[in-house]
C-alpha cells in the first residue's frame, strides 16, 4: 500500500468513527421540521410557459453572425489506421468552408478524463483527431463546415477513407476471457469477500445460482447533442446541452490550453440527458473547427452521430447466487460479473452496488470485473449499475422465494439488515420494508397467486411481480452558491447547476424561498452557466443535495453578514446566526418570532442596494460516515399474450423511500420517467452490436425501441416521505431510483404470468416463445 | 442529400414527361424517399412530385373500389367504404407507422417503399447487395432478427415493411401502371419481387413508370377480413410478423379464404398453399394450424429469426380462428 | 419559395434540399418545432399542414408551398395560450420540454381526426360513426410522439382534460 493510499485509509477510518455531530448533516437541517412552508408543495414548473410555447431556447437554436453548419464523418472500422482520406471533392463542394481531419486539425492537449481530476469531464483519454489511428467503429474522421446544413451534409457524403485494419477486441464473449479487476469501482473495492460464500452456498438447503445478461443501451434524449459556439478575443463561448457545465468548461480549457475563466458554457435548457449530456468529442471538434475557420459554428450530431460518438450503457454478464437456510435467511450472497469497458475510460457500470447494501447475509462474495473492448467509451446512463444490477439480484430473490415457498416481500423482510451489511455503517435512514408494505396494500399484492400461469384474461396470462430498487445518496464536492438579497426584498440564488427536466429550477426556487423565508415570487434563480458559482453534476441524483447544501452554507454566511450589517440599532444586535431564523422576508429570533427585522430594512438602513455572498458547501464527508441510500419497492402487473408472447405492462406502482419529497408534482414525474425507462429496459431497449465489426447497427429511433405512449399505463407512485435527518432538507435524490428495480419487477411479473423465467434483457417475445 | 431539381405534376402526362429527365424519381409523401436521400442511399437528380395526381377513392362500375396513387394512407384508412367493405385494409394501415406519417404517406409511395434492413441503411459501414450490387450481404450472417424466413436468397434477406401491402395482397388488388409506352395492369401479388440475384430490383415497375391507381375488386369475402400485427412495442414499430386474412364459411367448413403474411419476406407474402390446404376443410384451430404449417414448410430461419416461424404459425391460426368465430 | 406559416406569407430563397423543419428552424427563426431524429421516428418535429399533423423533418419544404403551416408558435388563440398548452403546464405534461411542441401540435391534429370519426388501431368497431377518445385511444393515437423523459401520463391527462372531458 502506498503512503498516499494508507493516509487516505486512515482518513476514511477517522471519518467513519468521528462523532455524528462533526459531520455535515450531523445536526439536522432546521428546515426539515418546518412543515407548512413551500418546500413539499406541488408547485407547478416555473419554466412551463416557455416550454409549452416552444420558446425555451436550446443549444442549437442560438443565432450568430456568419454561422457555419457542421457535418461529421465517422470511421467504419473498429481499430487500425487511416491509410487514405480523400476530402478533395468535399472541399470543392458548394458552400464548404473547411474540412478538418487529423491532417490539419490544430494540435490539442490531451483530454483530462472523467474521475482523474476534480473537474475533468473527458469521456476517455483518447486524443481527438490528432493522428491517423482509429479506436472504435464510428470515431469521427472528418468535420465539414459549410454555409448551410444541406451543403455540409452533402459534402460529408463525398469524403472517402481507406483503412489498414488491426485486430480488434469487439466480441464481448471473447473479451470476457481477459476480464480483469479494475483498481476501484468508483472508489469502492471491486471485490468483497467475507466468509466462505461459495462453501456456504453449496451447504445451503435452498439456493439459486444463475447468470443474467444485459445489453448495451443508449440514453436517447430527444434533443440531439449539439452546440452553437464561437471564439472572441481568445475566449470560447459555447451554447451547449450539458449536465456538466463547469466540468466541461474546465476540460475544454485544458484541451485548448486556456485559462479556465476563458471558456464559457451556457446551458439553461437541456432537452434530456440521462447521463449523456456530458463532454464528448463533438464539443472539441466544433471548437477546433470554429477556431480554424474563424467563424461561429453550430454542430448538431445526427441521431446516428449520437450513437456513434456519445457512449451509452455497457453490456454485462452477471452471476447472482444466494444460499438460504430453511427459513429463508441468507447464508451466502454472491454477485459477480463482467462489464465491457475500454482501456481508455473508467466507467465500470457498478452493477454489484445494490448487493453490497440490501441484504443481511452470513457470507458475501462481491466481485466485479471489466473486459476491455475496442469500442466507443461507455458512460453513465440513468442509475448506472443499479438499474441492471437490481435486475439480476432482484430476479434471483424472486427465484429463491419461489423455491422456498414464501412470499418474495416476506423473504426480503427476513433479510433486512440492521446496519450496512458490507461496511457496517449505520443507515442514515432506511424504510424499505415500510415502502413494501404500503405499496403492497395499494397494489393489491395479496391477490397475487404464488403459482405461475394461474390468471387468464382472454388471450392474456396476467401476473404480478415486485422488486427492490435502490440508489445511493450522493453529494458531490465542489458545491458553491451565491445568494444575493436586495433592498426591495428580492433574493437571487446562483449556481452552476442544470435543469434537464428534473424540475431543478422549480424545486430550487422553493428551497431558496424557504431557506430565506421569502415568498416564491421574490426568488430568482440563475443556473446553467459555467460562469456561475460552484461545480455541480446533474448526475448521480446528486444535484439537489449539492445545491441544497451550498444554499444552506451561503445562507448561513449571509445571515452572519446581515446581522453585522444590521448594526447596533437593530433588534438583531448582538445575536448569533444560530439565534435567528429567516422568515417573513427577514431575520427573526428563534425565541420570539415577532422580534426581528426585514432584509429590506437592514439593507436600507445600511444604505446598501444589496448584499451578496458566495459560499461553499462543506466536503461531503457524511457519505463516508453513514450508509446513505434511497430505496423503492416496485410492483408490476403484466399481461403475456398466449399466442404472440407479446408482453404489455398493465399496472406499475413505485413506492419510494427517498427522504423528504421537495415537490410532489415534479417528483411524481421524475419517478414515472425513471420507471418508464425501466419498462424500456425490461422489454425492448437494446443497442444492437454487430460483433463482427464492433458496429452499432440500430443507430436510429425507429430501430432502437424506447417506450411510446401505448406502452405506458397510468403509473402509480407513492412515498414514505420520511426525511433523512442527515441531508439538506431531509431529501435524497430522486432522479435515478425510478428505473432501478423495474426490470426485475417486470421480469418477475412475466414469470408469475406465464411461468417463464427470462434472465436476458430485453425480454422480447422471441425469448418467451 | 445530393442536389436535385423539383417539379410538381398536376397530370399523369406531365409526370411521365418530367420523369424522362436523367435520374428522375417520383415523390409521394417523401417519408421513405427523403429519409433514404438523407442517407445518400437514394440519389435522384430530379424529383417529380406526384401528390397532386389522383387521390380519389371511388367505386368502380364493377362494384369494387379504385384508389388514386396519391391518396394518403390516412384518407384510405378512414374512408367509409374501405372500413366497411375492406376492413383488413383499414386495419393494416392503422397498424402502420404513426398518425403523422400516415397523413403524409401516399398509396403509391407505400407500395414502393424500400425493404427495411439495418445493413441497407448503413450506407458507408456495411455491405449490401441492394446498395451496391455484387458487394455482398452483411445481414445474412449478422443481426437478422427482423429478416426474411421465406423466399430469401443468398444475396438478400431483407423484408418488406409495409402493412398496407399485406392487406392489398389478400384483397386480390390490381395495380394500374402507366409509362410513356402506355398503360398496363399488374396483379398486386405479382408486383413485388423476391430478391433472387438482383435484390436491387424490388418491383416489376419499369424506370419512369407511374402507379396510377390500385383497384380492389368487389368480393364479399373481403368484408370478413382483418389484420394482426406482432411487434416489439405496442405501437410505432415495424412488424415482426403480420397476418392479413379473409374468411368465408359454409356451415362449419371453409368456403373461401385469403391469407397473406408481412414481415417474413422480401415482398408481401400471399399464402396460397395455406389457402389451398384450407378450402373445403373444417374451420378448426387444428386445420388452421396445419395450413400454416403447409405454408411455412419451406421457411428457412436465419441466426436470429427462427422464432418467426412459430410466431407466424400461431398468428395465422389465431387470426383465422377469430374470423371463424365472428362468422359463426 | 413562398410559404404560408402561422397565417403569415413568407418568401425565402432556400436550397431545394431544405426540409420543412430546417426551413422553420434555420431560416425563419421559428425554433419551436424540434429536431429529435430527422428520421421520422420521434414526432418532435410535428407541425400542422392545413390542420393535418405531419412530420416536418421528412417533408421537403418545396412540397409544402401553398399549404397552410401551423407551428407551436402559431397555435395561441388571440394571444392567449391554447387551452392545451395551459393543460400541459397544469398536468405536468413534460420535463425537459423538448418533445412538448410536437406533442401539442400532434394532439391538436389528433383531436381533429378523432372528431371527424377517424378510427385507430385501438378502435374495435370500424363502422362506428363516432370515436370516444378514451385513454387507450389517446395513447395509441399519440404513439408517434416519443417523450424520453417519460411525461406520458401527464400528457395524456392534459389531452384528456381538453379534448375528452370538454366534449
Ligand atoms: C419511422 C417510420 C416508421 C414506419 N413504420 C411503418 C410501419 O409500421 N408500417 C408500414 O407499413 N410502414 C411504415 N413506415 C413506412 C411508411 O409507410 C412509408 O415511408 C410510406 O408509406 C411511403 O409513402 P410516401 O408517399 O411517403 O413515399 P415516398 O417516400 O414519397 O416514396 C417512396 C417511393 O415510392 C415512389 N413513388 C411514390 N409515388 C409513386 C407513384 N405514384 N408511382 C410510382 N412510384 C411512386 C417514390 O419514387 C419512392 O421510390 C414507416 C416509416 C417511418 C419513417
Ligand atoms: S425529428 Fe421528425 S420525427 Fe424525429
Ligand atoms: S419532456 Fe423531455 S422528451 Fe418529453
Amino acid at each position: 500500500m502506498s503512503l498516499k493510499s494508507a493516509a487516505m485509509k486512515l482518513m476514511q477510518k477517522a471519518i467513519e468513527h468521528a462523532p455524528d455531530s462533526m459531520m455535515p448533516g450531523g445536526k439536522p437541517d432546521p428546515l426539515i421540521t418546518r412543515k407548512h412552508g413551500i418546500v413539499g408543495a406541488p408547485v407547478t414548473r416555473i419554466d412551463g410557459p416557455l416550454k409549452v410555447k416552444g420558446a425555451a431556447p436550446f443549444a442549437a437554436e442560438f443565432e450568430a453572425e456568419g454561422l457555419l453548419y457542421t457535418a461529421v464523418a465517422f470511421s467504419t472500422i473498429a481499430k487500425g489506421r487511416i491509410t487514405s482520406l480523400d476530402t478533395s471533392a468535399a472541399e470543392k463542394a458548394p458552400g464548404v468552408r473547411l474540412v478538418m481531419t487529423h491532417k490539419n486539425a490544430p494540435k490539442l492537449k490531451p483530454t483530462p478524463m472523467f474521475n482523474t481530476q476534480p473537474k475533468a469531464a473527458g469521456p476517455s483519454d483518447l486524443p481527438i483527431m490528432q493522428d491517423d489511428s482509429i479506436h472504435w467503429n464510428g470515431e469521427p474522421i472528418a468535420v465539414v463546415l459549410a454555409d448551410t446544413q444541406e451543403q455540409a451534409d452533402y459534402a460529408k457524403s463525398l469524403i472517402s477513407a481507406t483503412y489498414k485494419e488491426e485486430p480488434a477486441v469487439i466480441d464481448f464473449d471473447a473479451a470476457m476471457k481477459n476480464a480483469h479487476e479494475p483498481k476501484t469501482i468508483l472508489g469502492e473495492p471491486p471485490t468483497i469477500n467475507e466468509g466462505d460464500a461459495e462453501a456456504a452456498l453449496s451447504a445451503a438447503p435452498n439456493l439459486v445460482d444463475k447468470t443474467y445478461t444485459t445489453p448495451r443501451h443508449n440514453h436517447n434524449p430527444i434533443e440531439l447533442h449539439g452546440v452553437t459556439l464561437f471564439w472572441e478575443d481568445g475566449e470560447l463561448y459555447v451554447h451547449d446541452s450539458s449536465q456538466t457545465v463547469a466540468q466541461s468548461a474546465w476540460t475544454l480549457a485544458e484541451v485548448f490550453g486556456l485559462d479556465e475563466k476563458k471558456v464559457h458554457i451556457w446551458s439553461p435548457y437541456v432537452g434530456g440527458g440521462f447521463g449523456s449530456k456530458t463532454l464528448w468529442q463533438h464539443h472539441v471538434l466544433a471548437a477546433a473547427a470554429s477556431k480554424m475557420a474563424d467563424r461561429p459554428v453550430r454542430l448538431v450530431l445526427s441521431r446516428e452521430g449520437v450513437y456513434r460518438t456519445v457512449g451509452g450503457r455497457t453490456t454485462t454478464q452477471q452471476r447472482v447466487a444466494i444460499g438460504a437456510d430453511a427459513d429463508g435467511r441468507f447464508q451466502s450472497l454472491i454477485h459477480t460479473g463482467v462489464a465491457a469497458m475500454t482501456e481508455h475510460n473508467d466507467c465500470p457500470e457498478q452493477f454489484t452496488f445494490p448487493a453490497r447494501h440490501l441484504y443481511a447475509t452470513k457470507s458475501f462474495l462481491i466481485g466485479q470485473k471489466v473486459a476491455d473492448m475496442d469500442m466507443l467509451a461507455n458512460t453513465f446512463m440513468r442509475a448506472p449499475g443499479e438499474s441492471i444490477g437490481t435486475f439480476a439480484l432482484e430476479s434471483a430473490i424472486d427465484e429463491l422465494a419461489e423455491q422456498i415457498g414464501i412470499d418474495p416481500i416476506e423473504l426480503r423482510a427476513r433479510n433486512e439488515p440492521e446496519s450496512d451489511p458490507t461496511t457496517g455503517k449505520q443507515f442514515s435512514s432506511r424504510n424499505l420494508i415500510k415502502a413494501y408494505r404500503d405499496g403492497a396494500e395499494r397494489f393489491g399484492w395479496n391477490s397475487r397467486s404464488a403459482k405461475p400461469a394461474a390468471r387468464r384474461d382472454g388471450e392474456w396470462l396476467v401476473g404480478m411481480g415486485c422488486a427492490t430498487g435502490t440508489y445511493p445518496y450522493y453529494r458531490m464536492p465542489g458545491g458553491k452558491a451565491r445568494l444575493t438579497v436586495s433592498k426591495d426584498g428580492f433574493v437571487t440564488a446562483e449556481f452552476a447547476a442544470h435543469e434537464m427536466g428534473m424540475g431543478t429550477a422549480t424545486t430550487q426556487t422553493q428551497v431558496v424561498a424557504e431557506r430565506m423565508g421569502v415568498a416564491q415570487q421574490c426568488v430568482q434563480i440563475n443556473y446553467g452557466s459555467s460562469d456561475l458559482a460552484g461545480v455541480f453534476l446533474a448526475g448521480g441524483s446528486s444535484q439537489s443535495a449539492s445545491i441544497g447544501a451550498s444554499i444552506h452554507a451561503a445562507h448561513t454566511a449571509l445571515v452572519e453578514q446581515l446581522i453585522k450589517l444590521a448594526g447596533s440599532k437593530s433588534p438583531l444586535h448582538g445575536l448569533d446566526a444560530d439565534d435567528v431564523e429567516s422568515r417573513d422576508g427577514g431575520l427573526h429570533t428563534k425565541k420570539d418570532p415577532s422580534h426581528g427585522e426585514s432584509y429590506a430594512a437592514i439593507l436600507r438602513r445600511a444604505g446598501k442596494d444589496e448584499l451578496s455572498v458566495e459560499e461553499s458547501a462543506p466536503p461531503p464527508m457524511e457519505l463516508q460516515h453513514w450508509s446513505m441510500h434511497s430505496f423503492s419497492a416496485i410492483f408490476a402487473e403484466v399481461g403475456v399474450n398466449t399466442i404472440t408472447c407479446e408482453t404489455r405492462v398493465r399496472r406499475l406502482l413505485g413506492s419510494f423511500d427517498c427522504g423528504r419529497i421537495l415537490n410532489p408534482k415534479t417528483a411524481t414525474s421524475q419517478f414515472r420517467g425513471g420507471m418508464i425507462m425501466g419498462i424500456g429496459l425490461a422489454l425492448m431497449e437494446e443497442t444492437i452490436w454487430d460483433s463482427r465489426k464492433g458496429r452499432i447497427m440500430n443507430p436510429s429511433l425507429a430501430e432502437y425501441h424506447v417506450p411510446v405512449h401505448m406502452d405506458v399505463p397510468e403509473i402509480d407512485v407513492m412515498w414514505t416521505d420520511i426525511p433523512d435527518p442527515h441531508t439538506p432538507l431531509g431529501a435524497r435524490g430522486i432522479g435515478e431510483i425510478g428505473i432501478t428495480g423495474v426490470g426485475a419487477a417486470i421480469a418477475n411479473a412475466i414469470y408469475n404470468a406465464c411461468g417463464k423465467r427470462i434472465r436476458e434483457l430485453p425480454i422480447t417475445l422471441d425469448k418467451l416463445m | 442529400m445530393n442536389p436535385f431539381t423539383y417539379a410538381r405534376a398536376e397530370q399523369a402526362e406531365d409526370a411521365l414527361k418530367l420523369a424522362e429527365a436523367q435520374g428522375a424519381r417520383f415523390l409521394g409523401g417523401g417519408t421513405n424517399l427523403v429519409d433514404l436521400m438523407r442517407e445518400t442511399i437514394e440519389r435522384p437528380q430530379s424529383l417529380v412530385d406526384v401528390t397532386g395526381l389522383s387521390a380519389a377513392i371511388e367505386e368502380t362500375s364493377a362494384g369494387g373500389l379504385r384508389i388514386g396513387a396519391a391518396a394518403r394512407n390516412s384518407a384510405v384508412a378512414e374512408h367509409r367504404l374501405v372500413r366497411t367493405l375492406y376492413p383488413v385494409l383499414s386495419r393494416a394501415l392503422l397498424a402502420g407507422a404513426s398518425g403523422q406519417i400516415r397523413n403524409m404517406a401516399t398509396l403509391g409511395g407505400n407500395i414502393m417503399q424500400r425493404t427495411r434492413c439495418a445493413y441497407f441503411y448503413d450506407d458507408d459501414g456495411s455491405r449490401c447487395n441492394k446498395r451496391t450490387p455484387g458487394q455482398g450481404c452483411d445481414a445474412a450472417e449478422g443481426f437478422n432478427r427482423y429478416h426474411a424466413i421465406l423466399g430469401a436468397s443468398p444475396s438478400c434477406v431483407a423484408t418488406h415493411a409495409s402493412d398496407m401491402c399485406v392487406a392489398l395482397a389478400v384483397l386480390d388488388a390490381v395495380i394500374h401502371l402507366r409509362s410513356p409506352r402506355g398503360e398496363r395492369t399488374v396483379p398486386f401479388v405479382d408486383f413485388h419481387r423476391l430478391p433472387g440475384e438482383t435484390p436491387q430490383v424490388e418491383t416489376v415497375l419499369e424506370p419512369g413508370e407511374l402507379i396510377l391507381t390500385v383497384e380492389l375488386p368487389a368480393n364479399p369475402i373481403a368484408k370478413r377480413s382483418t389484420y394482426r400485427k406482432v411487434r416489439d412495442r405496442s405501437s410505432y414499430a415495424f412488424a415482426l410478423v403480420s397476418v392479413a386474412a379473409a374468411l368465408e364459411l359454409d356451415g362449419g367448413k371453409v368456403k373461401d379464404v385469403r391469407l397473406a403474411l408481412g414481415g417474413v419476406a422480401h415482398k408481401p407474402w400471399r399464402a396460397l398453399r395455406a389457402e389451398e390446404a384450407l378450402r373445403g376443410r373444417e374451420a378448426t384451430p387444428e386445420n388452421f394450424r396445419a395450413a400454416a404449417g403447409a405454408e411455412l414448410i419451406d421457411a428457412k430461419p436465419l441466426r436470429y429469426n427462427a422464432f418467426k416461424i412459430e410466431l407466424a404459425a400461431r398468428t395465422i391460426t389465431a387470426v383465422l380462428q377469430e374470423l371463424a368465430e365472428e362468422a359463426q | 419559395m413562398r410559404f404560408l406559416i402561422n397565417g403569415q406569407p413568407v418568401e425565402v430563397d432556400v436550397d431545394m434540399r431544405t426540409s420543412l423543419l430546417d426551413l422553420l428552424r434555420d431560416h425563419l427563426n421559428l425554433h419551436g418545432s424540434k429536431k429529435g431524429c430527422n428520421q421520422g421516428a420521434c414526432g418532435a418535429c410535428t407541425v400542422l399542414a392545413d390542420g393535418e399533423r405531419i412530420l416536418s423533418c421528412l417533408a421537403l419544404a418545396v412540397q409544402y408551398q401553398g399549404r397552410e403551416i401551423t407551428t407551436i408558435e402559431g397555435i395561441a388563440e388571440d394571444g392567449q395560450m391554447h387551452p392545451l398548452q395551459r393543460a400541459f403546464i397544469e398536468h405536468d405534461g413534460f420535463q425537459c420540454g423538448y418533445c412538448t411542441p410536437g406533442q401539442i401540435c400532434s394532439a391538436i391534429g389528433m383531436a381533429a381526426e378523432a372528431k371527424r370519426g377517424m378510427p385507430s388501431h385501438m378502435t374495435r368497431d370500424l363502422g362506428a360513426e363516432f370515436i370516444t377518445l378514451d385513454r387507450h385511444e389517446v395513447r395509441e393515437r399519440m404513439s408517434g410522439n416519443i417523450c424520453r423523459c417519460g411525461a406520458y401520463n401527464g400528457i395524456v391527462n392534459a389531452i384528456s382534460e381538453v379534448f375528452v372531458e370538454a366534449e
